[in-house]
């Protein structure tokens, strides 16, 4: 007969960690079953690796029927968790240790009982949050003890006894006692239940002597009770299964805290790494480290800080009749003493230390797709460690490393892994500088292993991807945005599929609205390219096509336009005439300019909107002579007041310093609208507004102006007003004027 | 009932300290006249053994009375920091009255206080008589609380001049004071330590360098958070003020001094009570304190001059004095409170007819 004993734990604690080692040590199991996935057996002597450093965490991950169905799931351990230590202590004891767990085979199929209790991918260990009470048993407890934080009142409770007795025993009845308040039938718990008793049974039939089970507190009672195999195996008869398979991931403390939404997270990852790791006077060493945290921020914390603030969380820690100072007492020091009351900096350290910045890794014997394998050769190559917090990388395209470093990443963007996201100035800036915002996160490797099906380094996938993409483009604006990140991710086996299908697209595609779109993104890369040193011809080829055919198809595009349509149709001219300037090819400028020149000669086929912008974009180009008399004609009596309007809106829609220096053009506008019969001056006030709303408010002001000035002066300040001035009336202003300046006459 | 206007914490509250000196068994640090808990007890309230209420003399988050004591304990000094009205000095009282047994060692910072009023001064008569001796020393409340071995309190400390601010330094480092002119020092006594008070809202009057900073703990003190503490606070100063003027006890009261405190909360917070509507904020700090003042003048109007129930044309004068600082941009700000918001709240009318009569 075997010898079980069971430890039920909180999943992350320094204190049940601790007391889990020693309680190991002391009873020297040759067994050990731990809350966990089975699938793990084959990968758990992994964590013996020395190159396996926690946090880490034991990714399940099924692909599920056709992609659709995709999911994961994740079993974080941080150096302080019982779990973890079960596992390192049991393997270095050559002790048998196995998972005994539900199977994440059947965790990923939802049961059908409550469909609701599969966990959404990323959220921790299936099932892991549930109730309060059934979560956080101990939180529960100790709240119940009136701690606010249940690692505290473990302390307390539990680690500060001295050389008490286990508190594992104390710890079951608690939890016997807590289970016996009715509550909801859960489905998926009384399966993983009788899976744990399975599988204990089983342990025993191998002939292990002292087998020990680590397992959430609240299972405990559970495991203890004797229920029948025969019941264990009804439950668990014909569960449906999935393909799983398991591999260990790197986490990181940030995804262990609570606020990152993980079930069993807790709140101080940092601190209870310190309380755990820390060799001795943990106090001590938090505080310098916090110090040396905000020194490195340029704040001035001096040892005598640390000293002060030692002191003071000593002294708080007996003033509140504590043993030892914990999180609380420590953050007040740091918040009185170090910080100076100030809160920002009690903010940082909360960030950096309380919760931590730490990153676990994996080693190189870790099942993992080519994909992952060859990232990391990358990052090692190219100098670029995935880090957790957010950072902000400059890169400079010139250097060569620096361009291999922006071309990793563009490509990871295309496999779906936001590794690094590109800033503002990437564009802005210039064409050789590029603004990275870097932050890893643990779910990437999921993409990773996901994106493993395209090939087996990040090029080839990427580019395996893009052809893909290309292939289900649905429009020509998706193929061109395409071919642009093909280009900066410096895709050159991936371009000529790309443009293939971008060039029978164009070809095929009748809407000459889709080719002005697509015709910008295209435009970009073929400007800036260069500093990548990338060859943009063929798809300079494209653009060429492109142009040649929006020149064809524009006039019949433009006629017969409703308002609405006319609006859509002035903003892709206008884009297709600011990536022609850009591309400064002077023979599709002219192309392009003579295409304008046929449209304006036959007006009446066009929207006013359009006609009024053609003919800016024109008189811009410096091919116009006659604009006066073309907006006389445009603003007539004869012309339908709407038209009119539509048409000032299209002329000035680009910004109204054209009013502010042509006196001739504003004088139209202004005997335009003072003409207009009221009824009518009523119904292009809202299209006037729009227009005139647009500009600065500098150049409408200027605008009023020069207005107001119209009617006084007709041609500028230095001509005299007309009609005689009154010599009666003019007389004392004039006498004042001299006495102010002093010139008065004897009078 | 004594002639005194204003008893020191210490006379005011002697019954107290002397109850809790008579229950408190635990260890007390060197000089002081009761343990770490018994003060944190003094100041936060509670019920002794023997029945014995302790009134609470600071509403507020528990640990920051607690960091402050024990920043005491550590025989370091203490900086309490917080917008004008916060108890900064009424906290700093009592620490030094349940510490020490006297908060009557003090030096009020202001622009023009000199050096003398932290380390000693000569009475000029008798060193022109006898020379420099130890009868013609004047002590500061600094010096007198090193001798002693108690807390001594400086309040305002930013509005010090800054050399007379660094006198400190060497009194909180070396904990001595050294008399050149007689060639010798006075060293503290265990007990020693200061409590200063300084106001974040006009910082930068004096800024304190660092040096002196660092030989502080701070603790901020905030506003009250919620509207309830502020109304308790309100009531029971108001209660103990109007006892030692003397005024006779009034029943309706309670009810008036929640407007007070709404208005005041919700003109400092720039948003109506329900956050439905915000509102622009008077130049004035608007703190606890000043309600207080407020109902307390209001109080001495009823007593007075009215019915002796303190109704709303009681505080309406003192209110629109204290938000109205500034004549012509608290003004408006006032008086569109009081149409947008005072005038719609129901039951509020009479408040609303008092406020405008006297705007």
């Amino acid at each position: 007969m075997s010898d079980v004993t069971f430890y039920g734990v909180r999943h992350h604690g320094p204190g049940s960690a601790r007391a889990l080692r020693t309680a190991l040590e002391d009873v020297e199991p040759d067994a050990i079953l731990i809350e966990g996935p089975p699938e793990a057996d084959p990968i758990i002597g992994l964590a013996a690796d020395p190159g396996m450093v926690p946090p880490v965490a034991l990714l399940a991950y099924s692909p599920g029927a056709g992609g659709a169905g995709r999911r994961s799931a994740f079993w974080p351990f941080a150096e302080f968790s019982p779990e973890w230590q079960a596992i390192r202590y049991g393997l270095a004891a050559g002790a048998a240790v196995r998972f005994c767990d539900l199977p994440a085979a059947n965790q990923f199929v939802p049961p059908a009982a409550d469909p609701e209790e599969a966990a959404p991918r990323g959220t921790g260990p299936p099932g892991g949050d549930g109730p309060d009470l059934r979560s956080d048993p101990l939180g529960w407890l100790a709240r119940a003890a009136g701690y606010g934080d249940a690692e505290r009142w473990w302390d307390d409770v539990v680690e500060h006894r001295g050389d008490g007795p286990s508190p594992f025993p104390a710890v079951a009845e608690a939890m016997a006692a807590l289970r016996e308040r009715p509550g909801p039938r859960n489905v998926r718990e009384e399966q993983r239940e009788a899976h744990m008793r399975r599988a204990l049974r089983r342990a025993r039939k191998d002939g292990f002597a002292r087998i020990a089970v680590v397992c959430g507190a609240w299972h405990v009672p559970a495991l203890r009770s004797p229920v029948p195999a025969a019941h264990d195996d009804r439950t668990l008869r014909g569960l449906p299964k999935t393909r799983v398979a398991v591999t260990w991931v790197p986490w990181t403390h940030g995804r262990l805290a609570e606020d990152s939404g993980y079930g069993a997270g807790v709140r101080s990852p940092g601190w209870y790494h310190h309380l755990f790791t820390a060799p001795d006077r943990p106090v001590e060493r938090w505080l310098t480290a916090a110090a040396r945290m905000l020194r490195a921020e340029d704040l001035h914390v001096s040892s005598a800080h640390v000293i002060e603030a030692v002191r003071l969380a000593e002294a708080l820690a007996a003033l509140r009749g504590r043993p030892l100072a914990g999180l609380d007492e420590v953050t007040e020091a740091v918040r009185a003493v170090l910080c100076e009351g100030a809160d920002e900096p009690v903010e940082l350290v909360r960030r950096r230390l309380v919760v931590g910045e730490r990153i676990g890794a994996v080693p190189e014997r870790t099942p993992m797709v080519p994909l992952q394998r060859d990232l990391q050769a990358e990052q090692r190559r190219l100098r670029l460690r995935p880090a957790p917090e957010r950072r902000e990388r400059d890169l400079d395209l010139r250097r060569p490393s620096d361009r291999e470093r922006s071309r990793l990443l563009h490509r990871l963007r295309l496999l779906d892994v936001p590794w690094g996201v590109p800033g503002d100035s990437g564009r802005a800036k210039g064409t050789f500088r590029e603004t990275w915002t870097l932050a890893w996160r643990p779910e990437f490797d999921v993409e990773l292993i996901e994106a493993g099906a395209w090939g087996t380094t990040v090029g080839a996938a990427a580019a395996a991807r893009a052809e893909a993409l290309a292939a289900d483009a649905s429009s020509l604006a998706d193929l061109t945005s395409l071919a642009e990140r093909c280009l900066l991710a410096d895709l050159g086996d991936a371009l000529p599929a790309v443009m293939r299908a971008l060039a029978d697209r164009a070809a095929l595609d009748t809407d000459v609205a889709h080719l002005m779109a697509a015709l910008p993104a295209l435009v970009r890369p073929l400007r800036y390219g260069d500093a990548r040193g990338t060859a943009a011809a063929p798809l300079r080829t494209v653009a060429d096509g492109l142009v040649v055919r929006i020149c064809v198809g524009l006039p019949p595009a433009v006629s017969g336009l409703d308002d609405d349509a006319a609006r859509g149709v002035l903003t892709r001219i206008d884009a297709v005439h600011g990536a022609l300037a850009l591309l400064d090819d002077e023979a599709h400028l002219d192309r392009w300019r003579r295409t304008l020149d046929d449209l304006l000669a036959r007006p009446d086929a066009l929207p006013g909107l359009v006609e009024g912008r053609l003919t800016r974009l024109l008189l811009d180009a410096g091919r116009l002579d006659d604009v006066p008399s073309r907006m006389a004609r445009a603003v007539s009596t004869g012309t339908p007041p709407a038209r009119a309007a539509a048409w000032v809106e299209g002329f000035l829609g680009g910004g109204g310093l054209l009013l502010v220096h042509d006196e001739t053009l504003l004088r139209l506008v202004d005997a335009w609208i003072a003409a207009l019969p009221a009824d009518a001056f009523t119904a292009v006030l809202p299209l006037l507004r729009r227009t005139f709303g647009a500009f600065t408010a500098a150049e409408r002001r200027s605008i009023g102006e020069r207005a107001r000035h119209l009617g006084a002066q007709p041609r500028g300040a230095s001509r005299p007003a007309g009609g005689e001035p009154d010599e009666t009336r003019a007389g004392p202003a004039a006498a004042t004027v001299l006495h102010i300046l002093g010139w008065e006459e004897p009078s | 009932m004594t002639e005194i206007l204003r008893p020191h914490a210490e006379q005011e509250y002697a019954a107290e300290l002397a109850g809790l000196a008579a229950h408190d068994d635990r260890p007390r640090p060197p000089g002081w006249r009761l343990s770490p808990w018994a003060v944190t007890a003094y100041l936060l309230g509670g019920a002794l053994p023997d029945g014995t209420m302790i009134t609470p003399k600071y509403v507020g988050p528990r640990r920051l009375i607690e960091v402050a004591v024990a920043t005491l304990a550590t025989d370091r000094a203490l900086l309490l920091l917080g917008v004008p009205g916060t108890a900064k000095t009424w906290v700093s009282e009592h620490l030094a009255a349940a510490v020490s047994g006297d908060s009557t060692l003090l030096v009020q910072g202001t622009a023009g206080t000199a050096e003398e009023a932290v380390r000693y001064g000569w009475n000029y008569a008798r060193l022109l008589a006898e020379g420099p001796s130890e009868a013609a020393l004047v002590e500061s409340p600094v010096m007198r609380a090193m001798r002693l071995g108690a807390v001594a309190r400086i309040e305002e400390l930013t509005r010090m001049p800054g050399d007379v601010q660094d006198a400190l330094i060497t009194v909180l480092s070396e904990k001595a004071l050294p008399v050149p002119e007689l060639g010798t020092e006075v060293q503290a006594r265990k007990g020693f330590t200061v409590i200063a008070t300084a106001n974040d809202r006009d910082r930068g009057v004096h800024e304190t360098s660092s040096a002196l900073r660092r030989r502080f703990n701070t603790v901020v003190l905030p506003l009250p958070e919620s509207a309830e503490d502020e109304v308790g606070i309100v009531a029971s100063r108001v209660r103990r003020i109007g006892a030692a003027l003397e005024l006779p006890e009034s029943p309706a009261g309670l009810e008036e001094i929640r407007r007070v405190v709404t208005v005041f909360r919700e003109l400092r917070s720039g948003v109506t009570a329900d956050g439905r509507t915000r509102l622009k904020s008077p130049a004035a700090t608007l703190s606890t304190a000043e309600a207080i003042s407020v109902v307390t003048g209001g109080l001495a109007l009823a007593a007075h001059f009215g019915d002796g129930v303190l109704r709303a044309p009681d505080i309406a004068g003192g209110l629109v004095g204290a938000v109205v600082q500034d004549p012509v941009s608290d003004r408006v700000v006032w008086e569109e409170y009081l149409e947008t918001v005072v005038r719609e709240r129901p039951g509020w009318s009479d408040f609303y007819r008092a406020c405008r009569e006297v705007s």
